[in-house]
């Protein structure tokens, strides 16, 4: 246990407008072990992103709120944690690269002084030794090291991203949240970006979150992963319990057929349907009016949770029996 | 970037020119005539006719107009004024200083308070001190100068006392209009302020900017203040150009001696080349100020400096990678 580096705990998170509340996160846990990596996936507005704003404890607020639930760092609750020890975390030990570059980086500072900062900030060196560091991660995301006095209109897409990517590891982070890191990139691209983390990550002890919604990525870098519906993690486990152990009809549809982790999963199918209204979160369990399986009792009350193997969770009525199907 | 303030700077020339002869033109055509205004109504038409031969009044309407412009580019000659018999311009240049001084000292207090609370409301959006802000940029948008000018001259000069209610001379005269042409001016740059920092404040790259563990006063101060600038610099400059053109009633209030003053004066004793110099100057310090502007707006964001710079780093580093 001693080994936990993040423990999130039923963490609720809501955004609350003059006449609606989003129910963005509605009661998730996640536990994510030293150098392991989890893959977050779920269709858009799953509250994926609210999730690791979370972490970051950078949900705009308002309108953003944690209403509830604990997210431990290494044991330290940073929901009640002080601005000053949060930011002392932030950038350091644990980072984040965001959704989307083009418009992550600042327009009017030098992409090299942008990495530069986050190095002045957390270690105690010369300005002279910054932009030395600096000059060395933008050469290990493979930009020449002279472009750091340029601005980020001066870069293309995918060398912003990789700006983000040098700047979120350029204090060694002991955990790194990526945010759909490649979505914003073509697919050539989507590639190397995907290549590169995994490349920094190996050997460096780092846990990883990756948000995604390629279900290929996730078994290519992950060893666990996490489908998230309406604010909810619907089936969360190793990638064998995911992939060859599917029990989640959610899962199930996102693979379309009989998943087979070494057949090659390509992008999300689509699901007939739309997710809920996250305003008005259906009363029973929240895949039921698209569940091909549901019955009375699914939009009755909520679904339970139920560990159907060690390690393997699944948020629904019908697997209550303890087995697969 | 030199080239630009040079290619900016010719760029000046058609625009004063199109002034100098619309003014020119104005007040040629304007009814009542200088020689009638000088001399008085008891001169006779003989000492009239040689008043206007004496300042080549009597010659073709282009003529006039070649003539004085050739006074003015080839030595600075905007004409004589009828009243004191002194040049022009140097009748400007002994008010201007009052007037530039005034206008300093009012648009700094003004970036001063209208920057500083504008930042303070957009962070605390809808706070207490948010609506008082808002309110009281709305009372000093609204407030009229020279209602104002004599409101604080009754209260910190008659009745407390504090200081002088006219003249330029000391420190102490400044104040009062400082801060009455200064009101003015930092309730709208405030609004400025406040509505531009509050549409930066939400962009995703001041989130970056905190998750790296950044203190929110560098966030805000450094990071969202930088990109809140442009539409800054615009209020600030045309307020400044607006006030070197003289601050008319403040100026009349306090019995400044500036070239707000100055030309009231001129235009109420139809003194054409005074008011025709002045323009021609106001419309040149205007020019000016945009420059300067303009300049500044490069300072203040690299994607406007890269359409006049060529990036130097910029070929190599693109040839290098594609090798
Ligand atoms: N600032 C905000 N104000 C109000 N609602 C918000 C805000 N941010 C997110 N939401 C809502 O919260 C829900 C979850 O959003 P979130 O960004 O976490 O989704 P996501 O899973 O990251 O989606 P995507 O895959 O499109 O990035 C959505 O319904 C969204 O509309
Ligand atoms: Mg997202």
């Amino acid at each position: 246990m001693s080994d936990t580096i993040l423990e999130i705990k039923d963490l609720v998170v809501h955004y609350v407008t003059d006449r609606t509340t989003v129910r963005a996160v509605n009661g998730i846990s996640i536990s994510l072990e030293r150098g392991e990596s989890l893959g977050l996936v779920g269709e858009t507005g799953a509250g994926k992103t609210t999730t690791a704003l979370s972490i970051m404890q950078l949900i705009p607020d308002p309108p953003g709120r944690i209403v509830s639930g604990e997210i431990r760092y290494e044991g330290e609750d940073l929901v009640a944690m002080s601005p000053a020890r949060k930011r002392e975390i932030r950038g350091n030990q644990v980072s984040m690269i965001f959704q989307d570059p083009m418009t992550a980086l600042n327009p009017v500072l030098t992409v090299g002084d942008q990495i530069a900062e986050v190095v002045r900030l957390h270690q105690k060196i010369s300005r002279a030794k910054a932009t030395v560091k600096a000059q060395e991660m933008l050469e290990l995301v493979g930009i020449p090291g002279e472009r750091y006095p340029e601005y980020p209109h001066q870069f293309s897409g995918g060398m912003k991203q990789r700006v983000v990517i040098a700047m979120a590891l350029a204090c060694d982070p002991k955990l790194l949240i990526a945010d759909e890191p490649t979505t914003a990139l073509d697919v050539t691209i989507q590639d190397q970006v995907l290549d590169l983390i995994e490349k920094l990550m190996t050997g460096s002890g780092t846990s990883l979150i990756l948000i995604t919604h390629d279900l290929g990525v996730v078994a290519e870098i992950c060893q666990k992963a996490a489908i998230m519906y309406a604010g909810e993690i619907v089936e969360y486990g190793t990638l064998p319990h995911i992939y060859q152990n599917t029990q989640h009809p959610y899962t199930v549809g996102l693979f379309g057929s009989v998943p087979n982790l070494n057949e090659d999963v390509d992008r999300l199918r689509p699901i007939k349907g739309l997710m809920p209204d996250p305003t008005e979160v259906p009363a029973g369990c929240v895949f039921a009016p698209r569940c091909p399986e549901a019955s009375a009792e699914c939009s009755a009350a909520p679904a339970p949770v139920v560990e159907v193997e060690p390690g393997h969770f699944v948020k629904c009525h019908k697997r209550r029996g303890g087995g697969s199907k | 970037m030199i080239k630009f303030i040079f290619r900016r700077l010719l760029m000046m020339i058609p625009v004063l020119i199109g002034v100098s002869f619309v003014i020119f033109s104005m007040l040629y055509f304007a009814p009542g005539d200088a020689a009638d205004v000088i001399l008085g109504d008891l001169a006779t038409p003989e000492d009239k006719q040689l008043f206007r031969a004496e300042h080549g009044l009597d010659k073709p309407f282009l003529v006039q107009y070649f003539n004085y412009m050739k006074g003015v580019v080839t030595e600075g000659d905007l004409g004589t004024s009828y009243v004191t018999r002194q040049p022009v311009t140097i009748e400007i240049m002994e008010r201007f200083p009052a007037t530039l001084q005034l206008s300093a000292m009012s648009v700094f207090l003004a970036v001063v308070i209208g920057v500083t609370v504008g930042i303070i409301s957009a962070t605390r959006q809808y706070s207490f001190i948010d609506h008082l802000a808002t309110s009281l940029s709305m009372i000093g948008v609204s407030m009229p100068n020279f209602w104002q000018g004599m409101m604080l001259i009754i209260i910190f000069s008659v009745a407390l006392r504090w200081f002088p209610p006219s003249g330029f001379s000391t420190p102490m005269h400044w104040v009062l209009p400082a801060v009455t042409v200064g009101t003015n001016a930092s309730a709208n740059i405030m609004r400025m302020t406040r509505s531009s920092m509050l549409e930066i404040i939400r962009q995703d790259y001041i989130r970056t900017a905190r998750a790296k563990g950044q203190t929110e006063a560098v966030v805000i101060w450094k990071h969202a203040l930088k990109n809140a600038l442009i539409p800054i610099i615009t209020v600030v400059g045309l307020s400044f150009g607006r006030l070197l053109g003289g601050a008319v009633l403040t100026e009349s209030i306090f019995s400044i001696a500036g070239v707000g003053k100055l030309m009231v004066d001129a235009i109420k004793l139809k003194n054409f080349p005074m008011v025709q110099g002045g323009v021609l100057f106001i419309a040149f310090v205007m020019s000016i100020v945009n420059l300067v502007v303009d300049v500044l707006y490069s300072f203040a964001d690299p994607r406007i400096r890269s359409m006049y710079t060529r990036p130097r780093t910029r070929k190599a580093a693109t040839a290098k990678e594609a090798a």
